[in-house]
């Protein structure tokens, strides 16, 4: 079954009592009482199966049980009953679960190598732009994935160390501020959330996860490219090549548990590299990027 | 029915080969919030019992053993910083709990995970100590006058020292209970009794027995007991490896009257073979029970909830109110009444700063 299999009443029923959400590897056992957070689940993840049985991590987003259930209401992201963070206002709840699932990820998935990077596959190669914020990184990837790509994640590429290959997490691409307009004047046929401003982050809507994505979820993806983006107001385009130590230096800053994999996570990260060509990417118009990784996918292929 | 599927667990590693999917979605869920993820992950890779797990579990053991290695690696680290510096000065310090284990190879150390290092060191060089520490990174943590008023006169350790590139905390003790406190184990009898750490020249640890006393006081007699499922299993496990000496439960009795320890001892043994079967001799929990002297049957129905899973899958009723009547005990013997009084009217009036662990998104 998958969540579009359920009308908007059983979702929300379904909610209030745990909702068993696959994205990729992990399944998410949700509960909330959210009209908010059960649309958004509803229009982000109608392609996404329902388990049952054993779930990864047990969230739940609703109001506190205080004066700010009522006033001026805030929503609270429980980690299997404890709150993980501070409180967000009520209309932030959406935003709020996709950090929580992937700071969920990042701090109890160490079973793999995770690096702050949006991942692409193109002929069963990925493509990683690890970067951090504001660099352009999920601007770019909301593109590529309207342009060819199959999309593995916005945010963070799972390698599994022994196979050295990166396993899809499929969920929707978040946008902050200008790159909203763009994506929608770009990819006019992506479904899109309502844009919730004020967010610590800026104004912040997500992006639908093409239907590729989810169809081939399980399928995980070769070392392909390693490109840092760029963003730069203006800019013209420029595509320079990095030495691969600069490239796996790029994974190890932008990695969330390099620390803990210690002398293997070295090897594997060091093989990953090796197999990739590495690329630094300045753009300021997102066509061009997407042309530049378009010629890297032809001739390098 | 509720189940606390950890102790299950724990008893005979064994079984978890029984367990259905949902029990483990339960016990990856109890485990996670009483620490002891890595203990059972290593226990069962031990028992070769991992490739039994459903694959959706297993990838949680298998994270939390990277977590559980890559801290094995970082503590060692940590311990050779400690020992240079100390070493350096003429100390040797006494590695304590988790440091100890770990680098004693003992079992208690395995999937243990612990945030900081303990060592205990003569009081009488502590100003030099903390100098040289200090020289070598190590800066202290609490800041506010009567923070520091609070361990530098009535506790037994410094102010916690953070290193100010590594991170690390390094707890530094010259007793192991409080000034104030009503216990009076006798320091000097604990270094007479340590013993060098085996391959590791310039640290040692404490003798087995005190090892044990020391972890049953830490339990008993501490305010704080979010991990009181994983202490008893250190307890547990520490005592059933030194249970493999010749005499080692005489020895036990007999440190224990010496340092005048037997209270926390009869808790320590009772609760372990209640809570986590440890084949404890009759005869020697009798003899700690009477020599212990009077014990309140309140305290047993208390100590069972908040040393058992606190999961809210697993907990029974009444563990929050059993938490706070053994955290308001804990500070009476922490303390004579009349200071305890003026501590904790100084700590309910100050502003604290805000330690609720929690992250901006």
């Amino acid at each position: 079954m998958i969540v579009a299999d359920l009308p908007p009443r059983d979702l929300q029923a379904r909610l209030k009592e745990g909702l068993y959400l696959r994205t990729g590897p992990v399944v998410s056992c949700i509960r909330s009482h959210s009209p908010q957070l059960a649309n958004g689940i509803a229009l982000h993840y109608a392609g996404h199966r329902i388990e049952s049985g054993f779930a990864d991590f047990h969230v739940r987003i609703d109001r506190p049980d205080n004066l700010r259930r009522w006033f001026r209401p805030q929503v609270l992201f429980h980690f299997d009953d404890t709150p993980a963070f501070h409180p967000l206002p009520a209309d932030q709840a959406f935003p709020m679960l996709e950090w929580g699932l992937n700071w969920c990820v990042t701090n109890h998935c160490h079973q793999y190598l995770i690096i702050h990077a949006a991942v692409l596959e193109r002929d069963g190669k990925a493509l990683l732009l690890p970067a951090p914020p504001g660099s352009g990184k999920s601007t770019l990837c909301a593109g590529l994935a309207h342009r060819g790509w199959r999309l593995l994640s916005d945010e963070l590429a799972l390698i599994a160390p022994a196979s050295g290959h990166v396993v899809p997490l499929p969920r929707p691409v978040s946008l902050k501020n200008r790159s909203i307009d763009i994506l929608k004047r770009f990819a006019p046929e992506a479904a899109f959330s309502p844009t919730v401003k004020d967010t610590i982050k800026g104004a912040v809507a997500h992006m639908r996860a093409p239907r590729a994505a989810l169809a081939r979820a399980d399928e995980t993806a070769a070392p392909g490219w390693i490109v840092l983006p760029k963003y730069a107001d203006g800019a013209d385009l420029k595509l320079q090549p990095l030495t691969r130590a600069r490239g796996m230096m790029a994974l190890i800053e932008n990695a969330f548990n390099f620390d803990l994999h210690g002398q293997r996570g070295f090897n594997a990260l060091g093989r990953f590299t090796d197999a990739c060509r590495c690329y630094k990417l300045e753009y300021g118009s997102l066509e061009d990027a997407i042309a530049a990784c378009e010629a890297l996918a032809t001739t390098d292929a | 029915m509720k189940q606390d599927l950890v102790r299950f667990a724990l008893n005979d590693i064994r079984r978890i080969s029984q367990l259905s999917l949902h029990d483990w979605d339960l016990l990856v869920r109890q485990a996670r919030s009483a620490d002891l993820l890595a203990r059972l992950a290593v226990l069962a890779r031990a028992a070769g019992l991992l490739d039994t797990v459903p694959a959706q579990a297993r990838m949680h053991l298998e994270s939390a053993l990277v977590v559980a290695e890559a801290q094995d690696d970082a503590v060692h680290r940590e311990v050779e910083h400690v020992r240079v510096a100390l070493n350096a000065i003429g100390i040797t310090p006494v590695l304590l709990k988790g440091g100890a284990y770990l680098m004693a190879g003992l079992p208690a150390a395995q999937g243990r995970l612990f945030s900081d290092l303990d060592i205990l060191v003569p009081q009488a060089r502590l100003p030099e100590i903390e100098a040289t520490l200090m020289l070598n990174g190590w800066a202290t943590t609490h800041h506010d006058p009567y923070d520091q008023r609070y361990y530098r006169q009535w506790m037994h350790e410094l102010p916690p020292m953070q290193h100010i590139r590594r991170m690390t905390v390094l707890d530094v003790h010259h007793a192991i209970v409080p000034t104030t406190a009503d216990l009076k184990p006798d320091p000097a009898a604990l270094f007479a009794a340590a013993q060098p750490l085996p391959g590791h020249p310039g640290l040692s640890v404490l003798a087995p027995a005190d090892m044990v006393l020391h972890s049953a006081t830490h339990l008993f007699y501490n305010e704080e007991f979010s991990h009181g499922l994983r202490d008893i299993s250190d307890l547990d496990l520490l005592l059933r490896h030194f249970m493999q000496t010749p005499d080692f439960w005489a020895e036990l009795l007999g440190r224990a009257r010496i340092l005048g320890l037997m209270r926390p001892l009869h808790y320590c043994l009772r609760y372990c073979s209640t809570l986590l079967a440890t084949p404890v001799p009759a005869a020697v929990l009798a003899e700690a029970a009477r020599a212990q002297g009077w014990s309140d049957p309140l305290i047993h129905r208390l100590w069972l909830r908040v040393l058992a899973s606190t999961h809210p899958t697993a907990r029974r009723r009444g563990t929050a109110l059993a938490s706070l009547l053994l955290y308001l005990r804990a500070h009476w013997h922490r303390m004579p009444a009349g200071l305890l009084l003026y501590h904790l009217c100084r700590k309910s009036l100050r502003p604290r700063a805000r330690s609720d662990g929690q992250a901006e998104v």
